[in-house]
């Protein structure tokens, strides 16, 4: 085990190589589940959770899948972890749960857990999986909350429903709606751009 | 499943609803990576509906079948998940060997985009919305292919706008996705003109 390489695999997540900006994957739940930071956050968690547990076992058994029919397995290996998700936001988190509603069975169709298996956890050992997962839930988790806080913010005034802004504010409500959010998340990816090209 | 009688006009109003209202890709968010994956060129795009409306028009019939003969029957719903995404990786897996043996000309046309449907969320979505709405067996094939149809209307009108990019001067951050997401959002701010046409 080499630590170095493990903090690499991890970080890449954060910034280098963070989803939904640099690989354009997942936008689906980026654009529907970020309209305040609770919606937005809690579908990064379940994200996150599906990631981690998928790039774990799909790496167990990668040298079990014969590569023909790899990618039913890992759909199934996916599908399997969104069902305990389901269940579980169902039981203990139930307006989050409502919130979210045909999104979170939808994580089963997501590119980035799928992504994630085909092109890191089916060739690399369990370890480097965990940490590939981590960081790739922990960066998404990370864009959605920031989007979500700046649509929640300017688009309703509040901050986890508490209201933060001063009385007499005029909440741009474009933003809430599902044009403000292509919009949103357009513009968040060129700024992000501008600020990557400097790096090159 | 209840009974319910629905006349013509309820059915037009919901391909109404499907179509322009609530626009699958543009206000549900259903199926936007292929959205903007493949709407750079018109002739993939084309191929890209042809094929959505037919997968879609298909699995949505089939997985309602799914839900309420085997599912419901065995008291296993919370495999829903599991069940419909297996339909659908099937599905389509049966049809491109079909299409390979039948008419190997429509599947040079529309062969590649058919593993990407599988995972297309809006041909999911649209299956579990067919059972969230507790529709009956006709709303399920006319609501899909609704759907499917407001996709491929969402999607050819994108790839029209963004043919056009070639001859724009866009800032250099601001290309492709980026720009992309915002035409999209301009697009869906003119359907959502359409709001309270059908609900």
């Amino acid at each position: 085990m080499d630590g170095s390489r493990l903090v690499k695999e991890f970080t890449k997540g954060l910034w280098k190589e963070i989803p939904p900006f640099r690989f354009v994957l997942g936008l689906c739940p980026t654009l529907a589940c970020t309209t305040t930071v609770r919606d937005g956050f809690g579908m990064g968690l379940c994200l996150t959770f599906v990631l981690v547990c998928s790039n774990i076992l799909i790496s167990l058994l990668r040298k079990v899948i014969p590569s023909q029919v790899r990618i039913p397995c890992f759909i199934v290996v996916v599908a399997t972890f969104v069902i305990i998700v389901e269940l579980v936001t169902q039981a203990y988190f139930y307006s989050l749960y409502m919130a979210l509603g045909i999104f979170i069975p939808l994580i089963v169709v997501n590119c980035i857990p799928l992504g994630r298996a085909e092109a890191f956890a089916s060739k690399n050992e369990v370890i480097y999986s965990l940490a590939d997962g981590l960081g790739m839930g922990l960066g998404f988790t990370c864009s959605l909350t920031a989007l979500a806080i700046f649509r929640e913010v300017f688009g309703k005034g509040t901050f986890l429903y508490h209201h933060i802004m001063w009385s007499g504010f005029e909440p741009f409500a474009f933003l809430q709606k599902p044009p403000g959010a292509f919009v949103c998340l357009g513009l968040m990816l060129g700024i992000m751009n501008l600020i990557g090209s400097g790096e090159k | 499943m209840e009974q319910e009688v629905w006349t013509f006009s309820d059915y037009i109003m919901l391909v109404v609803s499907g179509v322009l209202v609530n626009n699958i890709l543009l206000i549900r968010f259903l199926g936007n990576c292929p959205f903007l994956g493949v709407s750079k060129k018109m002739d993939t795009a084309v191929g890209m509906t042809f094929g959505v409306i037919f997968v879609l028009t298909c699995t949505g019939p089939i997985t309602w079948f799914v839900e309420h003969y085997l599912l419901e029957k065995f008291d296993i719903v919370y495999l829903e998940t599991l069940a419909f995404i297996l339909t659908i990786a099937v599905f389509v897996q049966l049809v491109e060997m079909v299409i390979k043996k039948v008419s190997p000309a429509l599947y040079r046309g529309l062969g590649i985009y058919l593993p990407l449907i599988t995972t297309n969320c809006c041909i999911l979505g649209t299956c579990f919305y067919n059972i969230r709405f507790k529709f009956g067996f006709m709303p399920t094939v006319v609501f899909s292919f609704a759907s499917a149809l407001g996709f491929g209307l969402a999607l050819i009108i994108m790839a029209g706008i963004r043919e056009r990019f070639h001859y724009a001067r866009i800032p250099k951050c601001f290309q492709d996705t980026s720009i992309g997401l915002i035409t999209a959002g301009l697009i869906g701010l003119s359907f959502f003109a359409f709001a309270g046409l059908a609900k």
